[in-house]
């Protein structure tokens, strides 16, 4: 993209002008000796246009909304609309959550993002016996098809999109769904959503896994297929680097462990005879934004890049929307501070701004006390408003991807992709994602990145502020929100009442049809929505699978 | 004492959450412990059976869920009916303050919650390990 002749002059230049600068620093030091990012990719002092000589327009960036998509997946960006905001919400009962959505809707959130307590995630109803104590504390408890009823009372599926944080049980849930917009009278092929439905990153960091790795990968092929033909509009996955973020890992690992994640499902489902280009377009991603705001608005080019080139020269895909990778962002929640929890507020708004130049399609901001607990109603408005500030006052929006062509952006970029490519191919060479990580390859990596994260902060050489500097002394903070511990209890009346009055010999016989087809090769996913429909509880639908599937087995790596 | 502390970093309930539970049995390792990571969803019996069988000084149990009052003191009591309340018992995560004063009286001899550096929960129990 340069005259040869002036970068030449311009390097020259340059290395003059470091010279100057370094004998002049060896007077007065800069502030450390050395200036990474989170990747370990070295800084340098300043970025001229020889840090991307190589760069080809066409071939590296090309026009919004066009390939490899490095600078966004729409033409118009957030010219057009600007990203869906959607606050992962959801504690206690189907009818607490039920008044918050309503409550996140009227102050102008644009999509809903149900969170499910634990014991709703790993497959046990509330009167489980591991269920105690876990009952609506992170997120609100569906036991069956009545409780998703509740949930959604009052909303219009067709007109809100749903995101939904499920993985192993993910095709019940959306069974669920199905079901409860049946009765609002909108079919399958009006709803609009997300299911997360990403095991293998749960095996990774999340921990909400039920079945081994091989029925696992089958259920979300299942669901690939069953959207393709009834749920069109459904964004069938949510690969998900976010919790593999939380969890330690570098910018750059990020990436690499989420496409590593993502190469894994697109063979699964060739395997199993799809069509790249019929479910490839579904698929969406999750990423988590963090505060070094230049790179991660590398990183976010880079995955899309990355992306784009694996769905086209690997497998083979000829629709344009199977390379693209669109993406939902939450802001790090690892970031967020127990210390002076207002300074939070400031940490997210950062984290904002970096997803937003980054090119994200929806945004979950976290709120300022989530380091305590779950948040309050005025700390979710003022994460809420923290979106809408971006949007409507920044003025980052009128142009897209307004970084692109800086030096230090466009190299960043690069090198978190050459870093990703490094560990897909590390990846690949142990046999894919999976054996990676039965083997704890992927695990450990993560592992490593956060535990030197930890030894910086207590070495001083990375500072948190309010926790390892400028702390002051603070007083418990008030008015947290407590989730009632009886919720259990509530639940298990609501379970039991439901076991007296649905028709049990109906539930029994979809729940042997979905066992005998389980042990066979058939989607389950029409099996499933049966039993649902049936009022079967979602600890049931989950137990039988559990019987003929068998469970998975952590392989654990310290 | 002549042999290392002895210490079982613990999972209980079904939270996911392991990223502050394994960095900090990494930290307790590097300090000269002996180290048994459980791995995730430990019932507060097996977590009780692991300290014994294992022979432990302490345990250190982290949760994230908000499950802290339920298990936190059930694995106390639990040693305490195996007779084996010589072995300290540390709870970590995300537990609100007004929580604390209750688990402490349950007997969880000590809470550390986000942003405790490694070496004030090493401390804390190397001062405080009752078998000597």
């Amino acid at each position: 993209m340069f005259n040869k002749e002036k970068l030449e002059q311009l390097k020259k230049a340059h290395e003059e002008w470091e010279n100057t600068v370094t004998k002049a620093v060896a007077k007065r030091p800069e502030r450390k000796k050395e200036f990474e990012t989170s990747s370990g990719i070295a800084v340098k002092r300043a970025y001229t246009p020889a840090d991307i000589e190589n760069l080809d327009y066409d071939r590296d960036l090309s026009n919004p909304g066009e390939y490899p998509y490095t600078r966004g997946v729409q033409p118009t960006m957030y010219r057009g609309k600007f990203w869906t905001m959607r606050q992962y919400a959801g504690f206690a009962t189907a009818e607490e959550s039920n008044k918050r959505y309503k409550y996140l809707l009227e102050q102008g959130q644009t999509g809903l993002s149900v969170a499910f307590d634990l014991p709703t995630q790993i497959g046990y109803d509330s009167d489980h016996a591991l269920s105690e104590g876990e009952v609506g504390k992170v997120g609100v408890a569906i036991d069956s098809l009545k409780d998703m009823e509740i949930l959604f009372d009052g909303i219009p599926l067709d007109k809100v999109s749903t995101s939904m944080t499920t993985n192993a049980p993910a095709s019940v849930l959306l069974a669920m769904y199905i079901a409860v917009a049946e009765k609002q009278g909108v079919s399958s092929d009006q709803l609009s959503g997300t299911i997360q439905n990403d095991i293998l990153k749960e095996y990774i960091a999340r921990g909400t896994y039920i079945f081994p790795v091989e029925p696992s990968m089958r259920l979300i092929t299942n669901i690939f297929e069953y959207c393709s033909k009834h749920v069109p509009k459904w964004n069938t996955i949510s690969i998900s680097g976010y919790h593999i973020r939380e969890a330690g890992s570098t910018a750059a690992q990020e990436v690499a462990f989420t496409l590593a994640d993502g190469i894994a499902y697109v063979d699964a489902a060739v395997k199993a005879g799809l069509d790249v280009d019929e479910f490839g377009p579904r698929l969406s991603f999750f990423f988590n934004s963090h505060n070094e705001i230049l790179e991660e608005v590398a990183k976010f080019r880079a995955a899309r890049r990355l992306w784009a080139k694996i769905m086209k020269e690997r497998f083979k895909a000829e629709d344009p929307k199977s390379m693209m990778l669109r993406f939902h962002t939450q802001t790090a929640g690892c970031t967020l501070t127990a210390q002076q929890p207002d300074n939070n507020v400031v940490r997210v708004a950062m984290q904002t701004l970096a997803a937003v130049l980054g090119g994200t399609q929806s945004l979950h901001t976290n709120s300022r006390d989530e380091a305590l607990a779950l948040p309050t109603e005025d700390s979710v408005r003022i994460a809420l408003r923290t979106q809408q500030i971006v949007a409507y006052e920044s003025g980052v929006t009128e142009t897209a991807d307004p970084l692109a062509g800086s030096y230090y952006i466009e190299s960043l970029t690069d090198q978190i992709e050459q870093k990703a490519v490094e560990y897909l191919n590390k990846i690949d060479e142990i046999g894919g994602a999976a054996k990676a990580i039965e083997k704890g390859y992927i695990q450990k990596e993560i592992q490593d990145s956060a535990y030197k994260y930890q030894k910086e902060i207590e070495a001083g050489e990375r500072i948190v502020v309010g926790v390892n500097k400028f702390q002051i002394k603070e007083s418990a903070p008030k008015g947290l929100l407590k989730v009632d511990p009886k919720v259990g209890e509530l639940q298990q009346k609501k379970l039991a009442e439901l076991r007296k009055i649905r028709d049990n010999t109906k539930v029994n016989a979809a729940l042997e049809k979905l066992g005998n087809a389980a042990k066979g090769e058939d989607n389950l996913m029409p099996f499933i929505l049966d039993a649902v429909k049936a009022y079967a509880t979602l600890g049931e639908i989950c137990g039988v699978l559990r019987k003929v599937f068998g469970e998975y087995q952590q392989s654990i790596v310290l | 004492m002549d042999r290392p502390i002895r210490v079982v970093v613990a999972k209980p309930g079904l939270d996911g959450h392991d990223r502050g539970a394994k960095v900090v049995a990494r930290a307790l390792r590097d300090a000269g412990m002996e180290v048994i990571y459980t791995g995730l969803r430990q019932t507060p019996e097996q977590i009780a059976e692991t300290a014994i069988q294992e022979d432990a000084d302490c345990v250190a149990m982290s949760i994230l869920s908000g499950a802290h009052n339920h298990l936190f003191p059930k694995v106390v009591n639990l040693l305490r009916e195996k007779g084996a309340d010589d072995i300290l018992v540390v709870g970590g995560g995300v537990i609100p303050e007004d929580d604390i004063p209750g688990l402490i009286e349950a007997g969880i001899a000590g809470i550390f919650t986000p942003g405790t550096p490694t070496s004030v929960t090493i401390d804390f129990i190397k001062n405080n390990i009752k078998r000597k």
